[in-house]
């Protein structure tokens, strides 16, 4: 790393300062300059006070995965400065507001620390505590424009998108960022060795965050009732959904709401809302973490015994109980595939990013329906929040929503007698009605045990027939749910398996162990349940290395269960700190076991 | 919760209402209850009001959560397609379901452990919500499937069937209905159809969350003497308040406004429910009134039963969501997703 257009930046802060639009302006500026940013805000379960950080990675490469190196840190929060000092990479930066004297938590050997007296600047310049504070961290822009040559115009027309009706505003920005620029270009030689070029490679792209991704997909996709209980991080993707209905959705005529969003009073009542909803015939979502998952997981059975359709997006967090709600993680795979008590298995998706997580929203819907069953989005904390460099995303106005098999009126004028979960087909998908419908489609839904008929029962054939109904379902679903993802290389005997955000570093890794003389595939995983293709791909690499977000490898265990494969004959790397992934986590453990497997054949 | 069907028989007289059905087609299934259960009372209540109203059965969402009461959404209006879902969280499902399609007429049928135990937070908000239904509470102060236990409605020195009391202070679903804000609050008597039909009818015409509280005694559990859940106890202490004609928009008013203690409440759909109160300082459409009413009945030991309180203007759910009047359901994709060309021009915020 770190050239032009290739290397990474962190800013430490104190949260509730205001830092985050700073960040936001830095990371958008570069992202149309033409070249391939992400961003990662590693902030806290706090309203203010609390440290954070924004790690920017510029990469002519495309690669978006975390850094796991940062070639210049801006220092701004003293409690965290022995921390931060310690993350530059030899070599690299360290930016500090100078206003002060150095302390010695900064000093360290082998970096360049630049000092900038940000406070003094905007002690100097501006009136009031809340502006000074404010707008120090649109000096600290300023002077990472002039440090990495950032185009100052992107930039200033950046600030009059933003700030064009408010001049007041618009005039303090201008002279923030000038100021900041100003005294890096009068002080330091700037650029820095590692700087930004313009190039053309964001053109088909966009800054998007899962939550707004899903919420837009829920949208496209015909959902009218979304019921929540605010938790993080799956908070934004019923306020976008909220914002998109309020922009897409308002009869312009007469004002009225074509949705419904019921803010619950727990997780448990908006599993039940989006249950009777789901019942009565609309398409119908949650938003929720592990928390909120764990609460619903008694209506998730009855939905899944009873055939009803409901989509759950869970936004993975950190942790069991409370964990580290501002943290990512991969750690519900086992909860979702198996929640409920009793027999039960249910369909999950797994995007990889903003992009699929668009897509595959609006294929949870038709699924839902479809398969008359609960189905999950599983995204993270990392795909849900942070801003991620993705392709625009397109929609076929040819797409008409898979109702699945609904019998209106006229359906059932044709049939001598309706059966509510009689296998007509062979698919183990029964036919339903939608209360209201009249004639012979009324019929009792119960969570307790009812055959065929719909009728009660507690006779042990009628109930496994029923339940049989439901794996024949399930293993018809595993042949329609979305293919795994594969990337091959010449030769490769190692196969790397990953799942939803661990995507880019190990694609990243696949070209740095290929770099290596290690050729290896990989196959993302993206739906349970697995179809076919997945044993395959075991059947067809001597090694492979199972890469995921969670300490007890649970995507390996639901390998082992669902396939038969041989639990310890997959390698787990996992990765459950909280973090994105890096790619450095992946190359060190499959080096590592490579070498050792070598020494152990020259010492056998 | 075995499931007999009811053997199709019609008297040929049977009178029919405007749809043109009798009382039999506003049954179900034959119930499996204790025999003497008050919840098969309320049952024939509901039909009979079903009736009367003329309420397309196709039209009706049978509601239940889990416990004796909750089964008898089996017992009535086999027409209509029904939900028995999770043990106190009936309000939920019924609010998802009448989001989706407000067209639909919601029938909840509940008891004292399901609304005031494990639902408490549920049937809270769902008053709150104010969502759109009639909520029968079937209150007999024990747990029966479970045989015998003490439900959070049980008063305060009540004997269980073993012979002994209950010490902790009871939830009134009365006056915590009152308390919340709920629009429309009734108690009422399964042993007392002539006082509970027209109730059930004012509350079927009701726009927003009508709660019944009908006291319905346990046979097998909550019979016995130190109950105060009997029929005994009941009958002796069950003090009318407010006694409820109900008015369909179909007949015409024709009972003089003469009597200055009956109050005429209008429905949402232009129906009429008249109130009488038994005395003359209490006003049913005050809510401060009822609550006062209420708390002096429980200190004199007497159940104040009755239409307690109404109001007729609270927003409902679909106020608050500003849904339209066409059912969610109802509503063309065409009009939900708003295409490639919205969808290109919003990309543009994203760069």
């Amino acid at each position: 790393m770190s050239g032009i257009n290739d290397f990474a930046f962190k800013i430490g802060t104190v949260n509730g300062t205001g830092s985050a639009s700073a960040n936001g302006l830095l990371m958008q500026a570069i992202f149309r300059m033409g070249i391939p940013v992400t961003g990662k805000n590693i902030f806290p379960s706090n309203i203010q006070g609390l440290p954070t950080w924004y790690e920017i990675r510029v990469s002519k490469d495309g690669y978006t995965a975390r850094p796991s190196e940062v070639d210049l840190v801006v220092a701004l929060n003293p409690a965290t400065y022995a921390k931060d000092v310690a993350t530059v990479r030899p070599g690299g930066y360290l930016v500090y507001d100078s206003s002060w004297p150095l302390e010695p938590d900064l000093v360290r050997e082998g970096i360049t620390i630049l000092g900038i007296p940000f406070g003094k600047i905007c002690v100097e310049n501006f009136q009031g505590d809340r502006d000074r504070t404010l707008l120090r961290n649109i000096v600290y822009a300023g002077s990472l424009a002039a440090l990495l040559d950032i185009d100052m115009t992107v930039v200033s027309s950046m600030l009059a998108e933003k700030y064009g009706k408010k001049p007041k505003l618009l005039d303090s920005n201008h002279k923030a960022i000038q100021l900041g620029y100003e005294y890096a270009k009068a002080n330091f030689a700037c650029p820095l060795p590692f700087r930004l070029e313009k190039m053309d490679a964001t053109s088909d792209s966009i800054l998007i965050d899962g939550n707004t991704a899903c919420a837009l997909g829920a949208v496209y996709a015909g959902a009218t009732v979304g019921a929540w209980y605010p938790i993080t991080p799956a908070t934004a993707l019923m306020e976008q959904f909220k914002a998109f209905c309020e922009k897409f959705r308002v009869d312009p005529e007469t004002g009225e709401h074509n949705y419904a969003i019921l803010q619950a009073e727990d997780e448990l009542a908006a599993a039940g809302i989006i249950i009777g909803a789901g019942w009565a015939g609309a398409r119908s979502f949650t938003n929720t973490s592990g928390p909120g998952i764990s609460l619903m997981q008694e209506f998730i059975g009855l939905a899944y015994y009873t055939d009803i359709p409901a989509v759950f997006f869970d936004v993975q967090r950190c942790g069991p109980a409370t964990g580290m709600p501002t943290r990512t993680q991969q750690a519900d795979l086992m909860s979702l595939a198996y929640a409920s008590h009793g027999d039960t298995k249910h369909l999950v998706l797994f995007p990889a990013n903003p992009g699929e997580a668009f897509e595959m929203s609006v294929q949870s819907f038709d699924l839902a329906e479809r398969f008359q069953t609960p189905v999950f989005v599983a995204t993270d904390l990392d795909i849900g929040m942070n801003d991620w460099m993705v392709k625009r995303f397109e929609w076929d106005d040819s797409y008409r929503p898979d109702r699945g098999k609904v019998l209106d009126a006229a359906a059932l004028e044709k049939i001598q007698k309706f059966s509510r979960y009689l296998d007509v087909d062979g698919d183990g998908i029964a036919a339903r009605t939608l209360p209201g419908v009249g004639g012979k489609g009324a019929y009792f839904v119960r969570g307790s045990g009812h055959d065929k008929h719909a009728a009660y029962t507690e006779d042990s054939d009628a109930y496994q027939e029923l339940v049989d109904r439901l794996t024949r379902k399930f293993q018809h679903a595993a042949t329609v749910m979305p293919k795994p993802a594969f990337t091959s290389q010449e030769g490769a005997e190692i196969g790397l398996v990953c799942i939803g955000g661990c995507d880019a570093a190990v694609r990243e890794a696949a070209d740095k162990l290929k770099a290596d003389g290690h050729a290896v595939d990989i196959m993302r995983i993206r739906a349970f349940p697995f179809g076919a293709e997945v044993k395959e791909f075991f059947d067809n690499h001597e090694k492979t290395f199972v890469i995921e977000q969670n300490r007890d490898a649970q995507l390996r265990s639901l390998l082992a269960i669902e396939l038969g494969i041989p639990r310890d004959d997959m390698i787990a790397v996992l990765d459950y700190g909280g973090m994105p992934l890096t790619a450095k986590v992946v190359v060190d453990a499959v080096t590592a076991h490579v070498s050792a497997a070598s020494q152990a054949k020259v010492s056998a | 919760m075995t499931s007999i069907a009811k053997p199709p028989v019609r008297h040929p007289s049977s009178r029919t209402n405007a749809l043109g059905l009798t009382v039999r087609d506003y049954e179900g299934a034959m119930s499996t209850l204790c025999a003497g259960c008050g919840h098969d009372s309320v049952t024939a209540a509901i039909v009979q009001a079903g009736w009367e109203l003329n309420l397309e059965p196709h039209k009706v969402g049978k509601m239940s959560g889990i416990g004796c009461s909750s089964k008898t959404t089996a017992y009535f209006m086999k027409q209509s397609h029904g939900f028995n879902s999770v043990h106190g969280r009936m309000p939920s499902v019924t609010s998802g379901a009448a989001a989706a399609n407000r067209g639909l007429t919601y029938i909840g049928v509940s008891g004292d452990g399901d609304s005031l135990s494990i639902g408490l937070g549920q049937l809270s908000h769902a008053i709150r919500r104010n969502v759109n239904m009639l909520y029968m509470l079937e209150n007999n102060g024990v747990y029966g499937l479970t045989k015998g236990q003490f439900s959070a409605s049980a008063d305060v020195g009540s004997k269980s069937k073993k012979g002994e009391a209950n010490e902790q202070s009871p939830i009134d679903p009365v006056l915590l209905a009152l308390t919340l804000g709920a629009t429309f609050v009734a108690r009422s008597f399964s042993g007392d159809k002539k006082q509970l039909v027209p109730i059930i009818k004012a509350g079927l015409a009701h726009k927003g969350f009508a709660i019944i509280d009908v006291i319905s005694p346990c046979v097998s559990f909550n019979d016995h003497e130190g109950s105060t859940k009997s029929y005994a106890f009941t009958r002796e202490h069950e003090v009318e308040a407010v006694h409820a004609d109900f008015v369909p928009l179909q007949r015409e008013i024709t009972v003089a406004e003469t009597d200055e203690e009956v109050r005429t409440v209008v429905m949402h759909d232009g129906a009429a429910v008249r109130l009488r109160s038994t005395s003359s300082d209490y006003d049913p459409t005050d809510r401060e009134s009822a609550y006062a009413h209420v708390r002096a009945c429980q200190a004199r030991g007497e159940i104040a039963t009755g239409l307690l309180f109404v109001d007729e203007n609270g927003r409902d759910m679909h106020d608050y969501l500003r849904t339209p009047v066409t059912p969610l359901v109802d509503v063309p994709y065409e009009k939900l997703c708003p295409g490639k060309s919205a969808l290109d021009k919003l990309m543009a915020r994203y760069r």
